[in-house]
């Protein structure tokens, strides 16, 4: 019995699904950062797992992870500063309190 | 019916998956903070082993320094930065509702659809090959990769992160009057 792409994409679907209930439940805005990370993560598998064992494998699916990668360290980069600006002018980090624009 | 022969992949993978998802549902559901950012840090850890189980030695690598790395000490970085101590937990209604059943919803929808493809047909169209595709070394695979067919997106790339870091400095400076 081998790890057959089924498996791989069904792990990618529950660690997606786990990443969106945390975006979705979670009220501290960190958590909310890393569940997006887990979400990304997920797509990183599915890419990968084509990229190894789909109907044309090569390795044009390791080179869009290793993009997605990077695109993500720069979203947790630019969260985390305005993060910290929030933190500092508001003294809160939950996403409740972020209501500078609601009417 | 038979039992199935377990290979040491299975076994690998199984073990995997286990650690990756036991990690992120106790980063879900525990009360701590800082818990939360070591469990992610497991999730990461686990994922890596995903990449290097699919072959992919350097995106694995690269998986650990980037986010088990950089990542996960950014995040408790940004924790002690702001303080926390237990996050009070938020009551059952209609908000953990709403989230529980659109995130269930999700991967009742995902696996009804792995459901409608028919795998055998799949596994017999797949080339099935033990040695990955691009040969042994992915790391050489990959930069052949980036530096002849993807070189513009890669610079591309490279001038987002650079954009995101600085602004990311600009936005988390403190303000001089």
């Amino acid at each position: 019995m081998e790890p057959t792409i089924v498996r791989f994409l069904l792990l990618a679907a529950v660690l997606f699904s786990l990443g969106l209930f945390g975006v979705l439940w979670k009220r501290n805005i960190i958590i909310l950062l890393v569940s997006i990370e887990l979400m990304l993560n997920a797509v990183n598998i599915n890419l990968i797992a084509f990229s190894r064992l789909g109907l044309v494998p090569n390795i044009n699916g390791q080179v869009f992870a290793l993009f997605a990668m990077v695109i993500a360290a720069s979203e947790v980069a630019v969260g985390l500063a305005v993060l910290i600006a929030l933190y500092r002018n508001r003294n809160t980090s939950d996403v409740k309190d972020m209501n500078l624009t609601k009417w | 019916m038979a039992f199935p022969q377990l290979t040491g992949q299975m076994i690998a993978f199984m073990l995997i998956s286990l650690v990756v998802i036991g990690s992120a549902v106790a980063m879900l559901f525990t009360r701590r903070v800082i818990y939360m950012a070591l469990m992610i840090g497991g999730v990461f850890i686990g994922v890596a082993g995903i990449y290097v189980l699919l072959n992919a030695d350097f995106i694995g690598m690269a998986q650990v320094l980037i986010y088990a790395g950089a990542i996960t000490i950014l995040m408790l970085f940004a924790i002690m930065l702001t303080h926390h101590g237990h996050q009070e937990q938020t009551p059952v209604n209609g908000h953990t509702i709403f989230s529980v059943v659109a995130a269930g919803g999700l991967l009742g929808l995902l696996y009804w659809g792995f459901n409608t493809v028919d795998w055998a047909k799949w596994q017999s169209m797949s080339p099935k090959t033990d040695a990955p595709e691009w040969g042994t070394s992915s790391v050489k695979a990959v930069a052949n990769s980036i530096y002849t067919q993807y070189t513009i997106p890669f610079e591309l790339v490279s001038v987002i992160l650079i954009v995101a870091l600085v602004g990311a400095v600009i936005l988390a400076r403190k303000e001089e009057n």
